[in-house]
This record gives C-alpha cells, sequence and structure tokens, in this order.
C-alpha cells in the first residue's frame, strides 16, 4: 500500500484549491440513474452452489462489531471467540476478517484472538461524530495501534467537508494515515451525512488521494447507514482508481446490512461493478453484527434442505 | 471454497406456469375457433424447439371477424357508455397483473427476450396501458377533442414480434377507450401472448366481437388492413411494409398511424455524468436484444471524452450475460429469428468492409439457439450501412462530434426520427437539445422509458401518430 | 336495537353488534373525550352509538393527515389511480351491507339505496382514472417570448378539511372524497351528523385498501362543534364546506382567511350528487407551479 498517491493524481492534492477543482471535475452521478443500475443488480438470483459460495465468502468479509456505550471487557470476549468459530457445529465455517470495537478494548481483543488471524480493527478519531481537536483525533488513533489494533477505522470531518474544506478533511486523512503505523486505514465517509451521490463521489476520491486503504460508508450510527447505490458508487471509484494507478483500494459497506439476501446483494454489485477481483476480504468488508447469524442460519438451510431457526446459531 | 472465482449458478424461472399447450386457436366473435389458413409452428429462438401449433386466418377467416367487430359496434360497443366500457379494460388490467407471472415466462418463451425484463418491464406496462386508458374511456370530453369526440368504428391492427404483448396492449387498450372495436393480427413469429391476452378478454366478459384476435402472416395482415369495413389502421413494425401499407390505402379514406423504425442518435456530452451515461448507452442497444424501433444505436460521443467512455462502455459491455431468456440472470436474450439473426451478421460484415473497428463481448454463447454477442463499432462514419440502417440487433455503431452544433447535425442527419438521446449535466443544453432533435421522444439523461401516460411515435419514416398519453387518443378518434 | 341488520342471522339468532368508532392515521380509536352520540334511522329507531369526535380528535387527524402527505403526494400519480380503485373493489365487496346501511339512513327503498351505492361506486372508479390524467389535462407547457422552457404543473394543496354533505350519507360523502385525494393531498373529513354510519363502513374500506394510514381520516359527530377547529387549524391548507351548517358558514370562512386557506363554499341546498361530476372539486385543491429553465448551450 503506497502513502502517496501517484504523480498524476499529486498535483490534485496541491493545495485546497487544486483539490476543489479536481473533485468537482469529476463527472456527477445521476441519482436516478444509479438508483435504478443498483436496483436492477439486486434482482440477480443467487442460488444453490453460487449461493454457498456467497455465503462463505460473505462470513470472511465480515468486521464483526460491538461499538455500544455499555461494552465491556466480557461483551468483547464473547464476540471475539464467535468471530473466530462463528458456528461451534460446524469448525469448517470460516473466521470473520475482524472485529470491531472501540479503542479501550482493543487490548481485551488482542487477548482473546490470540493468533487467530482474525484482525482486530478499532475506530478512531472521535467515532462516531469525528468533531473534537487534531490532537484530540490523532491520540485516538495512536492509542488503538499502540493496543494492537492492526486496522483503524476513522471519520472524516464532516462539517469541514460540507463546507468545502477539502484540504482539511485530505491533511487529516494524511495524519491519521501516518499515526496509524503498520495498521490498515479505512476511512468512513458517513455517506447519511453528505446526502448526495456527487458528495460520495468526492470523498471517495479525498479519501483515495490521502492514501486510505478502504473506504468505508457509515459509522452504523445514523440512518441511513450503507445503502447499495451509494456503494456502487464508491465501488466505482475504487475501479477508477485503479484505472488510474494500478492499485487496488478497499470498499467496506457498514450499517444495515441485516440478512443474507442484503449481503449477497452487495457481492453482486462488488463483483459487477469493481470486479471479481474485488471479491476477497482484503478488498472488501461488511461491518455488521446480527447479519452473522443469517448468514449462519442461511448456510444451515441449503446445506440441511430446511429453515434454520434462531436457538441453532449462537447468541455470541 | 470450492471456486476460486464466482459464478452464479442456473437460475431458471419454471417454464410450467406458461401453461403451454399442443395448439392455440384464433379468437374470433367471443370464442376460440380454429383458422382456414395454414397453421404456423411458433418456436422458441433460445432453443429452436417448436413451442406449439398456431392456427392462422384465411381471407374468409379475416371478413368473418371484422363483420364480427362491425357488429359488436354497432351493436353494443359504440352505444355504451364509456363508464362501463372503462370497468371492462379495468378487469382487463387486474387479471394481466393476476396472471403476470404466466405472461412473462410465455413471452419469454416465444420472443427470446430475458424473463428479468419481460417480468420487470414487459408485463407491468401492459397492465398500466390498460389502467391507464381505463380512466379515458369516460373523461374524452377533456381530452382536448371537443365535447363528445366519437369512435371510428372497426381498427385493424398489426403488431411486430419485438414487444409482442405490449404492442398489443398499446393498440387494444387505447382503441377500446376510445369506444372502437378491433381485430388485431400479431407477428407470425410470436402470437402466443396475444391468444392469452383473448383468454383474458374472454374471462372479463367483454361482449363478443369487441376484440378479435388473428394470427398468421404478412398475407393476413395485408387482407386486414385492405378490408373495406375497417375505418382505422394501426400498425407498428418495418418502415418499409409500413410505406407499403400508406401506398396501399391510399384514397381509400381510412385513417391511419404508422409506428415504423429507428437509427436513434444517443449523444453524449462531455459534462455527462459518465457511468450512468454507460449504463444508458447500453441500455439504448442491448435492452431486448436491440429489438427496439427506438434503439439508440448510434452513439454520438464528444470526442474530448471519446476514448475515456469507449473504455468503460467495453468494460461494462463484458460483463453482460448472453444466454437462456429464462434464467433469471440473464441479461441479454435471445435474437427472435433466424431471419433476424442473417440480417444482423450480413450488416455487421458491411460494417467491417466499410472500415469500422469491431469490438465484440468475450461472453460465453449458448451453442444452440438464435444469438448474437454484443458488439460495439467504433470509427464509424455517417456515410456507413451501418450508422443508416436499422440493424435491430445488439449492434452499437460510434460516431464522434466536437460542438453541439455537430451532434445536431449528425444526429438529424436520418430519414428516422423516432426517439434520441441527450447527456449532459447542464439544463439548458438538454432543452436546447431536445428542441433541435428532429424525433418523436427524447430521453435526457436516461433512455428507454415508456409511460401510458407519455405520447411516443416519431417524425419522418419512423411514423406518424402517437400512442399513450391525451394525444394517443387522437388515434382512435373521428376528430 | 333494530331487528333488521344485514349481518343478521336466521331465526333467533343474536347478532353481534358493531361499535362504529372514529377514523384516524389508519387506526380505530374512539373519541378521546369518551363521548358517544345515538343515531337513528330514518324513522327515528336507534340504530347504534356513533363516537363524538372533540377538537382534540380533530387535532389528532389533522396531525395523521399532515404525516401522511408527504408519502401520498410523492406516490406516482399511477399509484395512487391503483389504490383508489383497489378501493372500488372493495367497495363492490361491500354493496350489501352499504346498501343495508344508506337505506336505513335515508329511509330509501331497498333498490334506490342500491342504486345509490352503485352510483358511489362508480363515482370512486371515475376518480381513480383522474389520477394519472390531472397533470394532462390541467397541466400545460407554456409558450413564453423568450429562450426558456416554461411548464406548469398542478400539485395538491395539501391538507384538506372535509365537510361531507349531511343528507346523503355514501355518494355525497364519496363525491367529495375522492376528488381531494386522487391528486395526492390528504383528508380530514367530518361525516354527516346525523347519518355517519356509511362513513365509518367506509373507513373500512380504505383501512383494507392499501391506502396508508392519515391519507383520509373519519371524524363523527357535531359538526358545529369540530368545523371551527379545522376552519382556524394552521396545518390545515384547504376547507370544503359542503356540509357545514347554514348559520356557521359565514363564520367558517372567517376563520379559514385567517390562514388564507382555499375555501370551496357550501352550495345552497345539497346537490343532486347523481349529476354527471366535473373537475370543479379536483382542480379546488390542487396549487400550480411554473417552473422556468434557460434553453441553450
Amino acid at each position: 500500500m503506497t502513502t502517496s498517491p501517484p504523480a498524476e493524481l499529486a498535483d490534485a492534492a496541491r493545495d485546497d484549491g487544486s483539490l476543489r477543482r479536481f473533485l468537482h471535475g469529476l463527472p456527477g452521478v445521476d441519482q436516478v440513474g444509479v438508483e435504478q443500475r443498483a436496483a436492477t443488480l439486486a434482482t440477480r438470483s443467487i442460488k444453490k452452489q453460487s449461493k454457498l459460495w456467497a455465503i462463505d465468502m460473505a462470513i470472511r468479509m465480515v468486521d464483526l462489531t460491538t461499538l455500544e456505550g455499555a461494552d465491556t471487557p466480557g461483551r468483547v470476549r464473547s464476540l471475539c471467540a464467535k468471530a473466530r468459530r462463528p458456528d461451534p457445529e460446524r469448525p469448517e465455517v470460516p473466521s470473520v476478517a475482524a472485529v470491531c470495537v472501540y479503542p479501550d478494548l482493543v487490548a481485551t481483543a488482542v487477548d482473546a484472538l490470540g493468533t487467530s488471524g482474525v484482525g482486530i480493527a478499532s475506530v478512531a478519531t472521535a467515532f462516531p461524530s469525528g468533531r473534537a481537536s487534531r490532537a484530540v483525533k490523532l491520540a485516538d488513533a495512536e492509542y488503538a495501534v499502540a493496543a494492537g489494533a492492526t486496522e483503524v477505522d476513522m471519520v472524516i470531518d464532516r462539517g469541514a467537508f460540507l463546507a468545502g474544506r477539502y484540504g482539511e478533511v485530505h491533511d487529516e486523512i494524511v495524519a491519521v494515515k501516518a499515526a496509524c503505523g503498520p495498521a490498515h486505514l479505512k476511512v468512513i465517509l458517513e455517506t447519511g451525512e453528505l446526502v448526495t451521490y456527487d458528495n460520495v463521489r468526492r470523498a471517495a476520491w479525498l479519501a483515495l488521494l490521502a492514501g486510505g486503504d478502504f473506504i468505508k460508508t457509515s459509522t452504523g450510527k445514523i440512518s441511513p447507514a450503507a445503502t447499495l447505490p451509494v456503494t456502487h458508487v464508491m465501488l466505482q471509484a475504487v475501479r477508477d482508481w485503479h484505472g488510474h494507478t494500478g492499485e487496488q483500494r478497499g470498499v467496506k459497506a457498514a450499517g444495515g446490512i441485516r440478512n443474507t439476501k442484503d449481503a449477497i446483494r452487495y457481492l453482486v454489485a462488488v463483483r459487477e461493478v469493481a470486479g471479481p477481483e474485488w471479491l476477497t476480504p482484503d478488498l472488501f468488508r461488511i461491518g455488521a453484527s446480527s447479519l452473522l447469524n443469517d448468514l449462519l442460519m442461511q448456510r444451515r438451510t441449503q446445506l440441511e434442505g430446511h429453515y434454520s431457526g434462531q436457538n441453532y446459531v449462537t447468541v455470541d | 471454497m470450492s471456486q476460486t472465482t464466482w459464478d452464479y449458478a442456473p437460475a431458471p424461472e419454471s417454464r410450467d406456469i406458461a401453461r403451454l399447450r399442443p395448439s392455440y386457436q384464433m379468437f374470433v366473435d367471443g370464442q376460440f375457433v380454429d383458422g382456414a389458413g395454414e397453421p404456423l409452428k411458433t418456436i422458441n429462438p433460445a432453443t429452436e424447439e417448436v413451442l406449439a401449433e398456431v392456427a392462422t386466418a384465411s381471407p374468409s377467416d379475416v371478413d368473418t371477424a371484422v363483420r364480427a367487430a362491425r357488429k359488436a359496434y354497432e351493436r353494443t360497443w359504440s352505444k355504451m357508455p364509456g363508464a362501463e366500457r372503462a370497468k371492462y379494460l379495468y378487469r382487463i388490467a387486474r387479471m394481466v397483473q393476476e396472471r403476470a407471472r404466466e405472461l412473462a415466462v410465455l413471452e419469454s418463451l416465444d420472443n427470446g427476450k430475458p424473463i428479468r425484463e419481460s417480468r420487470d418491464v414487459d408485463v407491468p406496462l401492459v397492465a398500466a396501458h390498460f389502467f391507464h386508458h381505463a380512466g379515458w374511456a369516460d373523461k374524452l370530453p377533456y381530452a382536448g377533442y371537443g365535447p363528445d369526440p366519437r369512435p371510428l368504428g372497426v381498427a385493424g391492427q398489426v403488431i411486430p414480434w419485438n414487444f409482442p404483448l405490449l404492442m398489443a396492449a398499446w393498440k387494444i387498450a387505447p382503441a377500446l377507450a376510445c369506444g372502437n372495436t378491433v381485430v388485431l393480427k400479431p407477428a407470425e413469429t410470436t402470437p402466443l401472448t396475444a391468444l392469452v391476452l383473448a383468454e383474458i378478454v374472454q374471462q372479463a366478459g367483454l361482449p363478443p366481437g369487441v376484440v378479435n384476435i388473428l394470427p398468421g402472416a404478412g398475407d393476413v395482415g395485408a387482407e386486414l388492413v385492405n378490408h373495406p369495413l375497417v375505418n382505422k389502421v394501426a400498425f407498428t413494425g418495418s418502415t418499409e411494409v409500413g410505406k407499403q401499407i400508406q401506398r396501399s390505402l391510399a384514397g381509400s379514406g381510412k385513417k391511419l398511424t404508422l409506428e415504423l423504425g429507428g437509427k436513434a442518435a444517443n449523444v453524449v456530452f462531455d459534462d455527462a455524468p459518465l457511468d450512468q451515461a454507460v449504463e444508458g448507452i447500453v441500455n439504448g442497444i442491448f435492452f431486448n436484444q436491440g429489438h427496439v424501433c427506438c434503439a439508440g444505436s448510434r452513439l454520438l460521443v464528444q470526442e474530448s471524452i471519446a476514448d475515456e467512455l469507449l473504455d468503460k462502455l467495453r468494460c461494462r459491455v463484458s460483463t453482460l450475460r448472453v444466454g437462456d431468456p429464462l434464467d433469471k440472470n440473464t441479461d441479454v436474450g435471445a435474437i427472435n429469428s433466424k431471419a433476424q439473426l442473417e440480417k444482423i451478421v450480413e450488416l455487421t460484415e458491411s460494417g467491417d468492409a466499410e472500415g469500422a473497428h469491431r469490438w465484440t463481448s468475450p461472453c460465453p454463447l449458448p451453442d444452440k439457439g438464435f444469438f448474437f454477442a454484443p458488439t460495439v463499432f467504433s470509427d464509424v462514419s455517417q456515410a456507413m450501412r451501418i450508422a443508416r440502417e436499422e440493424i435491430f440487433g445488439p449492434v452499437l455503431s460510434v460516431l464522434t462530434f466536437r460542438t453541439p452544433d455537430e451532434a445536431i447535425a449528425k444526429a438529424n442527419n436520418t430519414p428516422y426520427g423516432l426517439s434520441a438521446g441527450v447527456w449532459t449535466d447542464k439544463g439548458s443544453r438538454i432543452l436546447w437539445m431536445a428542441q433541435r432533435m428532429r424525433a418523436g421522444v427524447v430521453w435526457a439523461n436516461t433512455f428507454n422509458r415508456f409511460d401510458p401516460a407519455a405520447p411516443f411515435g416519431g417524425y419522418n419514416e419512423s411514423g406518424f401518430g402517437r400512442e399513450g398519453g391525451r394525444t394517443g387518443l387522437e388515434a382512435y378518434l373521428d376528430v | 336495537m333494530s331487528e333488521e341488520r344485514a349481518s343478521g342471522g336466521a331465526g333467533n339468532r343474536i347478532t353481534v353488534a358493531k361499535t362504529y368508532k372514529l377514523f384516524i392515521g389508519g387506526a380505530f380509536p374512539r373519541s378521546e373525550s369518551g363521548r358517544s352520540y345515538p343515531v337513528n334511522d330514518s324513522r327515528g329507531r336507534f340504530v347504534a352509538n356513533a363516537a363524538q369526535a372533540s377538537r382534540k380528535d380533530a387535532r389528532d387527524a389533522v396531525a395523521a393527515a399532515r404525516t401522511a402527505l408527504r408519502g401520498w403526494s410523492g406516490t406516482t400519480a399511477y399509484n395512487r389511480g391503483q389504490v383508489l380503485y383497489r378501493v372500488a373493489e372493495m367497495l363492490e365487496g361491500r354493496r350489501a351491507q352499504f346498501a343495508f346501511e344508506v337505506a336505513a339512513a335515508s329511509g330509501a327503498q331497498a333498490r334506490r339505496a342500491e342504486a345509490e351505492v352503485d352510483a358511489a361506486i362508480d363515482r370512486w372508479v371515475w376518480y381513480a382514472g383522474w389520477a394519472d390524467k390531472i397533470a394532462t389535462v390541467l397541466g400545460a407547457a407554456n409558450p413564453v417570448a423568450g429562450p426558456y422552457f416554461s411548464f406548469t404543473v398542478p400539485e395538491p394543496t395539501g391538507v384538506v378539511a372535509v365537510l361531507a354533505p349531511q343528507a346523503s350519507s355514501l355518494l355525497g360523502l364519496v363525491a367529495v372524497v375522492a376528488p381531494v385525494i386522487c391528486s395526492g393531498n390528504t383528508a380530514v373529513v367530518v361525516a354527516s351528523q346525523d347519518r355517519p354510519l356509511p362513513a365509518v363502513t367506509l373507513s373500512e374500506v380504505l383501512a383494507t385498501s392499501d391506502l396508508p394510514g392519515g391519507v383520509v381520516n373519519v371524524l363523527t359527530g357535531r359538526t358545529a362543534e369540530l368545523a371551527p377547529w379545522l376552519a382556524a387549524h394552521a396545518e390545515v391548507n384547504a376547507l370544503d364546506l359542503t356540509g357545514a351548517p347554514a348559520s356557521i358558514r359565514t363564520e367558517l370562512e372567517r376563520a379559514a382567511a385567517g390562514t388564507v386557506k382555499r375555501v370551496l363554499r357550501a352550495p345552497a341546498s345539497e346537490p343532486d350528487w347523481t349529476r354527471p361530476p366535473d373537475l370543479r372539486r379536483v382542480r379546488t385543491f390542487l396549487e400550480s407551479k411554473t417552473v422556468w429553465h434557460p434553453v441553450g448551450v
């Protein structure tokens, strides 16, 4: 992963003015058109072997998340156990990609996950609002990394973005990226607050220019969180980025993806908008909590031939 | 993980719901009857299997049907208050909705179009047309044609194979709403859904003779449009046949509307919302395998973005899934007939011969049935056959332009004038282009949108008369 | 209690009597005031108690109508037409029940009551078919003198308070409600004071017809008590005074002026509802929006 943009795009980020010209020079997104494309792709019918494949891939892409004020070490330990072994009766079910917790619970997660290979993502930068001083936000990120987080999910300053202070947003991402050290950085755009698809496209490009490894839709704390059309726009951005630079960056859809049907629709979008090469946890993640159980139940249904039930999967 | 790549497993819609029968009869004077013409065999273009044998009409059958329509008009239909006619049309609309899946599957079997399209586009629009026109039946005084516009009498209607059920709806609904009775000939290769519509008409209790369906080939159509007791002729099909009909009706006093071919220009400016423009281009030419009179078959792209757009376009076209029309994941289905496939092949070969650069999607094709891989020709000039002649297949011809005036000149440089597309983020330019394009339908930042409330029809050799909306009623009124 | 009920069984079977409640936000609450009043048939015999709505019920109904407005005016005209047609399907299914209630209310013979019900259903169908045609007939492209594209579209006015006719308990009711909602408005309807029961049965039909809750709200009770609150309410955009008692009509118009409501005045006497309608009721509750945009490269 590079830490600075390729030469031809470096100019775009030279200063606030160039950044504005670049971002506002990107082609617009027609709302009706993108929503229609997303809706048509959502009619793909994924059955049998391809459904099973998709379920397993979706499980592998889950960032199993708990981000509540009431989180305790006990809660996090249970989460980690589930993350490693989602279905105790079926050991062949893969582990999820990562857990996602608040910075002060990272150490607990590190302990609980051991050498399982499951990643530890921590939110940072005054998640979810992003309203704090630069120093506080950087300290937040550094703390998480020091505690052992392998991934950092930061939030952009939406206030600055909506006020047009793109340079500020850009520089903040660069600073957080530096603070991440070896940890990989996901940049949460909070698309529900950006509202228009044009804004989502601009914020996506901004985050990519600033070196984010992943662009992420939402904090999951407001509605709307992830939607298919918004994710389309972001998948198109990473595809275009790849076309310009040869680099593959990732996308994470978080919040509001509650069942297998939804998850599979996201995978279809990944495959057909970004490309089949993006169908890997290294390039696509789903931030979710209750989704995992639905994936496990649907997996059982596919294999056992009858509908499953809540009591056949663990609550945590 | 057993697969390294993710291929979608086949997801076929079941055929059973189409209730295919080995043979189908004509529908005349409220009954299903045998025809005295030579029965035709209708095939599934995706597999080349015979679906059913269908009765066809002889000249005397045409006469019987027209007389039945005439009688129904004089004795029942023209005397019935509009509010009562409306209720029949509402019933038909509802029953189409109730049998939607059956109709969609049957349409895909007979025509070759993907089930996703017949299910999500064709059949819902059919119901909508009946619904919309039901509401006009008792509101004709508000349509702008005077306080009491009268119907014409018996309408003879001939429809094409590309949207079999939808074209039947576009013809029957307004005709009945205005108080006419109809005799309709579906296309030779796609008669089945019209005959199931006849069942629905019968179940709705429509008085006998108000709607009559006569399957057959061109000769039956000619017999029908030339019958002296037909007062109004409506034809959708090729420009060539449209001209023949117009010629044969000369001096007859019969009212005529024609909806013919097209070679629409889809114009993309450098400030277009690019990804959606790509979708619009794809939809414009590959929807329904390109068997659309209003297909965006000529892409006019502003030179400054041509390379970027074509790259994206080729990428996108490569993801189109071509195959079994009954598979829910199929994007592009079968070409309707061997004859049509041969025509497409011939024209694309002319493209090669005349020096255009051909790119074809690397998608796999089924090994039987009539299929053609989506193809894009670039470096096309106005003089080439692929820029002038209607291919009616999944083949796009790409030309470039530099200025808006040049775009207009090239877009209008055709004897056709059915539809056009404009892609730009600038509102004033959309309106400027729309004003100048000589086309009956202009789509801006979208394509292939149809609605019963929005009139549809062409300029010049794309025909005359409109279907849909207030304007479309004129065709069926004596005004 | 009247022995003759449409749903009555044979012999000595005791029927299950219906409780007639208000219809607000898609639900059937009693009046928050706990009041009810007796409804008699045309011969003065007791039929049932109807809820007697209060100003707070009216307030709640307006709030429900306001909440429902965005969704209802935002659906496609085609969709509204379909929903209204579905209402007609449901009305047709309950033809006998309505005929019974109309006959009891007005004293009409069975055949005339049935004819009124048929007319009401057909009237509803007429308006269902208008939903996706209003813009065509009442809108326009404006041939302005300049390089501009200008068009005018009709839009629903918002929440309409309707005082339903006092005498015609079903046909008259349908004739005033359907034109309001077919264009996307939502309604708060005060039913006929003495003949409210068909309005409640109509509410049951609406509740089972895919009509979103809050699009039509029906209050039963004293017209003179409820009307002034609706006429002055700032969230009510328009007022149909058809069923207003003559003595308070002027006062209601004055109250409506406080928020510049669009007012459809009451006719001097209740019209013959069987006469073919025109677009006046639809037009009254529409705004016209004119849009301009330059035409140029």
